[in-house]
């Protein structure tokens, strides 16, 4: 910091230096992969660049408001989530088969996306109030705070952002002390409850999961998506077969390439060494992450960095995992890559809160 | 003692955490190198795998349909040719719920029941992953339209495809044929003759007449075109091509509009003509009535049309001058005639006396003549003119079997011509070798007998008895009949021809041959038996009538037409050539169940001759009017069809 010309620490002052140079890596990688998915459409480019700019914005903006302020409007968050969420149970526009936005009238928005930040930090905030007399019933009570929203969310249905929601409100759990036998208990009786969950699932569901098992089953239809993307990262060899040279990206071979399958188009071009350095930054990434919430100062804050860290990681394991065919297909952006505006604004509005962390002074509680 | 419970608690609390974080930690890096395996065992081990596929993926060998020779008569009218229009096509693998799909498609472009009912039988004629066509001829407005809901319609494709059309729908249908849908039988025929690389992409073939005997020619030779394509199969960019050869043109030795001549005469009877040049071999008319619109077969026929057709009673599907066998009754009489003195044991001078009958000495069994009582004395020419049967009994009798046998068989009879369609009838000229061969029976001299007049076990199809009348009207050259005169490249440049040479000539003695010239003439005389058909004609008109029983008549019965049935009447038989002198035309007419040759089958004859030798069109009396009418609105129901629904 103190190398850092002085004109300019007002805007870096609660800026981490290892995350954003982290972040503007991947966009940087994200804009170049999308120029090749997109076929040099610089409209897109340009767009996604917009929502990049935008997101950083927020990622400022949230890194230069102490945490305090944050932990204040966790529960109004929420709240106003669920409620919006509520809406659009019962108001919501449909689209491809699925109810997920909520039309205001002048814009239109998607609550689960809020929730993905509205649930850790409720359920953090929930645990830091309690955190003297922490018992197994607020376990309880967090565990009802995270299935309210998860359940609407897969209801509507979003297979994807229920299941994030779902592993980044686990988080919290897990890191605010959740005894293992319980956990070992609860995921005993999850796998016991398996067919039961089967039976309530959609059909599309059910399908991607019958895919997932064997994917030409349906060469065509469901298994078209996995199909192409193997063949994609698979032909992509060592060195891949160099930027904008990827037949199954120009050829239009691969579905999705500029949102949720962009990694193939990654893999493709650059291959297994891009794969690696990929991870690599990615790993940085988490690395730096898990440094801050061991550093955290509260409850609150170790809580919500452990949780927002952990949850970049599931995005990227979910998402590379579908891609390259041993999970599922479920709607799961690569963070910083995929092209979108919105999941890039929640995916640098965490990173905000744990520059927050790390930068504003500590109260140590000693 | 509060704050150092705290502070305890605290700690604790923060090792626990950064306990879970390390395990967590441990946990991510597991799934990372798990994700790197993966990586590895795609980008690595598995890489010439789907390094093969993505190419599979990328590149497509499209086959160029060539363009299907074109069929014209000898005058260059055109008989079948090709126009492009778009097709909409199903794939039927691709689709969950066809019938819900063709509804949903209906909204879109019209699509009658008609065109349902022939996609499903197409449905069963090929394999679930061709594309086959819901409508054919779409119009550019429902082209349009369909263009605008295509992504609706995966699996549905518009396309523009080369079709067949036959310009002049049931005339000279039995010659051209159709093409159809290759099915699983031709493809079968195509591999065994190595053939299949070529129609890759083909989608038809000639099933029958010129368009099935020709199919090599016709067809070209398929182009390749390899294409970079993307997902959807669309091309995006061409790599490399080998164009297409058009297939080759067929000029016909047919004579358009002396078939429409000759196919109108008939009116609505049934029955079939041949007429040959006896120069050349080449068929002038290849009539056999009814005939069918070919242009229904080129998509795929739909089933009513095809009951209607295969189950009709009059069998418009049968090629009846190629593949209808009948006894050639007295038409056999001039071959007879010319063994007869060929072989010496009849001379021009020499008459019987014809009591009405013939008996075989000992035997009380009489083979009577048609005319109760006998025609006095009777001598080679009165016995053709007249076409007295006493005279031919006695004659077969004194030839024998063998001779008749070996004599006529020079003529052709009972033996494919070897016409260029497939599908001849040989007929049969019997001999004692196949009478022991089918029946197991020795030759009696019975047997020889009604052989004689051409009744015993004779029989032949009206292809082979024009033949055998132009080798006769030719003074014995024998030129294989074809109906297709040249082959010609697409630049019209003659690739083969055919009918230069003759098979081979019979060695005949003229002065025999003038007799029997000069008798057939006199047929169409006055006191001929084909006289009426033959008054005023301007050349000399040879001719012979004949009558084919379709029931036998019992000993001591008479036949009388009145009593019987239509359809067991007897078959009305004509040949003829003229000008006798030089024929330039001999041919055969049958008129089924027509009753007699010399009323039934001899006015179409004359009708056919004069067109062909003086260029007079028949009188609307006389070719018939009311048919005719009809016919044209057979022609007009048939345009419509194709205009309307396509």
């Amino acid at each position: 910091m103190a190398r850092l010309p002085h004109a300019g620490h007002y805007f870096t002052r609660y800026i981490d230096g290892l995350l954003l140079c982290g972040i503007l890596l991947l966009m940087a990688t994200g804009l170049i992969t999308l120029f090749s998915a997109t076929d040099a459409n610089s409209a897109r480019v340009t767009s996604q660049a917009i929502n990049m700019l935008v997101a950083l914005s927020v990622m400022w903006l949230v890194a230069n408001i102490p945490l305090e302020h944050i932990m204040r409007i966790a529960l109004p968050l929420y709240a106003a989530g669920l409620f919006l969420l509520l809406c659009v149970a019962l108001f919501g526009e449909v689209n491809n088969g699925a109810r997920r936005w909520l039309n205001l009238g002048v814009t239109r928005i998607q609550p689960s996306e809020l929730m993905k930040i509205a649930v850790p930090l409720m359920m953090a905030w929930y645990f830091d109030k309690h955190e003297t007399t922490l018992r197994l019933r607020d376990y309880g009570v967090a565990t009802l705070l995270l299935l309210a929203p998860v359940l609407l969310i897969l209801r509507q249905p979003d297979l994807g952002t229920a299941l994030l929601i779902a592993s980044s409100g686990f988080y919290v759990l897990f890191f605010s002390g959740l005894s293992w036998r319980i956990m070992a208990a609860v995921a005993i009786a999850g796998g016991a409850s398996l067919p039961l969950l089967w039976s309530m699932m959609h059909d599309y569901q059910r399908k991607r999961v019958m895919t997932l098992l064997d994917p030409t089953q349906d060469a065509l239809g469901a298994g078209y998506h996995t199909i192409q993307s193997t063949i994609a990262i698979g032909s992509g060899g060592v060195l891949g077969k160099g930027w904008q040279q990827g037949t199954q990206t120009h050829l239009a071979f691969l579905p999705e390439r500029s949102t949720d399958f962009i990694f193939a188009v990654f893999s493709e071009e650059f291959g297994l060494l891009g794969n690696l350095l990929l991870l690599l930054l990615y790993l940085a990434l988490i690395a730096r992450g898990m440094v801050i919430a061991a550093n955290a100062s509260t409850q609150f804050t170790r809580l919500i960095a452990a949780s927002i860290t952990l949850t970049f990681f599931t995005y990227i394991f979910v998402n590379i995992g579908m891609v390259i065919g041993i999970l599922p297909v479920v709607g799961v952006p690569l963070p910083l890559i995929s092209y979108g505006g919105t999941s890039m604004v929640t995916m640098l509005l965490g990173f905000g809160i744990l520059m927050s962390i790390q930068t504003h002074p500590k109260l140590v509680k000693t | 003692m509060n704050h150092r419970i705290e502070l305890r608690s605290y700690s604790r609390e923060l090792h626990n955490f950064r306990l879970r974080l390390a395990i967590s930690a441990g946990f991510m890096l597991l799934l990372f190198l798990l994700l790197f395996a993966r990586f590895f065992y795609l980008q690595v081990s598995q890489r010439d795998h789907y390094h093969t596929l993505a190419e599979a993926n990328r590149i497509s060998i499209a086959p160029i349909v060539p363009n299907r020779g074109l069929i014209f008569d000898r005058n260059g009218v055109v008989l079948a040719h090709n126009y492009s229009a778009y097709t909409l096509e199903i794939v039927p693998s691709r689709i969950g719920n066809l019938e819900r799909l063709i509804n949903e498609l209906t909204t879109v472009v019209e699509i009658s029941a008609r065109d349902r009912k022939r996609f499903k039988k197409l449905m069963e004629e090929n394999r679930r992953f061709e594309s086959l066509p819901i409508r054919t001829r779409l119009s550019d407005v429902e082209v349009a339209r369909f263009a605008a809901n295509r992504y609706r319609f995966p699996g549905v494709e518009i396309k523009a495809r080369p079709f067949r059309q036959y310009p002049k729908g049931e005339f000279a249908s039995h010659v051209v044929g159709y093409i159809g849908r290759i099915n699983d039988k031709d493809l079968e025929r195509l591999e065994a003759d190595s053939e299949l690389a070529n129609y890759r992409g083909s989608q038809h073939m000639g099933k029958i007449g010129i368009e099935q005997s020709y199919e090599r020619e016709l067809h070209g030779i398929t182009g390749i075109e390899e294409m970079e394509t993307d997902a959807g199969g669309r091309a995006i960019r061409v790599i490399s091509r080998t164009p297409p050869i058009a297939g080759r043109n067929l000029k016909l030795s047919l004579d358009f509009k002396l078939q429409e001549v000759a196919e109108k005469a008939f009116g609505d009877r049934r029955g079939a003509l041949v007429a040959i040049e006896p120069a050349t071999g080449d068929v002038l008319a290849f009539v056999s009535r009814p005939g069918f619109d070919p242009n229904l077969f080129v998509d795929g026929i739909d089933t009513e049309n095809w009951e209607l057709l295969n189950n009709s009673i009059d069998r418009p599907l049968n090629n009846r001058a190629l593949r209808g066998v009948y006894p050639p009754g007295s038409t056999f009489k001039p071959f007879m005639a010319l063994a007869g003195l060929e072989l010496k044991k009849r001379w021009p001078g020499s008459a019987i006396s014809d009591p009405g009958y013939f008996s075989l000495p000992g035997s009380t069994h009489r083979f009577r003549d048609w005319k109760a009582g006998g025609h006095g004395l009777v001598d080679l020419h009165k016995s053709l003119v007249i076409s007295c049967d006493t005279y031919y009994y006695s004659l077969a009798h004194d030839l024998g079997i063998d001779n008749i046998y070996n004599f006529t068989s020079q003529f052709g009879l009972g033996k494919k011509t070897g016409i260029d369609i497939e599908g001849e009838a040989a007929g049969l000229l019997p001999s004692q070798e196949w009478k022991m061969q089918r029946h197991k029976q020795n030759w009696f001299a019975g047997d020889t007998i009604s052989v004689g007049i051409g009744q015993g076990y004779n029989l032949t199809t009206p292809l082979q008895l024009a033949f055998a009348t132009a080798v006769l009207a030719g003074n014995g050259a024998a030129f294989r009949p074809h109906l297709v005169k040249q082959v010609l490249d697409s630049n019209n440049r003659i690739v083969r021809e055919f009918g230069t040479s003759p098979l081979y000539r019979l060695k005949l003695d003229p002065a025999n041959l003038k007799a029997v010239h000069n008798a057939l003439v006199d047929v169409t005389r006055p006191g001929g038996t084909a006289a009426v058909a033959g008054a005023g004609a301007a050349y000399t008109f040879a001719g012979k009538t004949g009558t084919a029983q379709v029931v036998g008549v019992k000993q001591g019965e008479k036949y009388e037409e009145s009593k019987l049935d239509e359809r067991h009447r007897d078959h009305a038989l004509f040949i003829s050539y003229a000008p006798a002198e030089n024929p330039k035309i001999a041919l055969s007419v049958l008129v089924e169940n027509g009753g007699h040759g010399g009323s039934a089958a001899a006015p179409i004859a004359r009708v056919v001759m004069d067109y062909y030798l003086l260029g007079k069109l028949p009188k609307e009396a006389a070719a018939r009017p009311v048919d005719q009418v009809d016919e044209e609105e057979d022609e007009e129901h048939q345009q419509n069809r194709e205009d309307g629904h396509g």
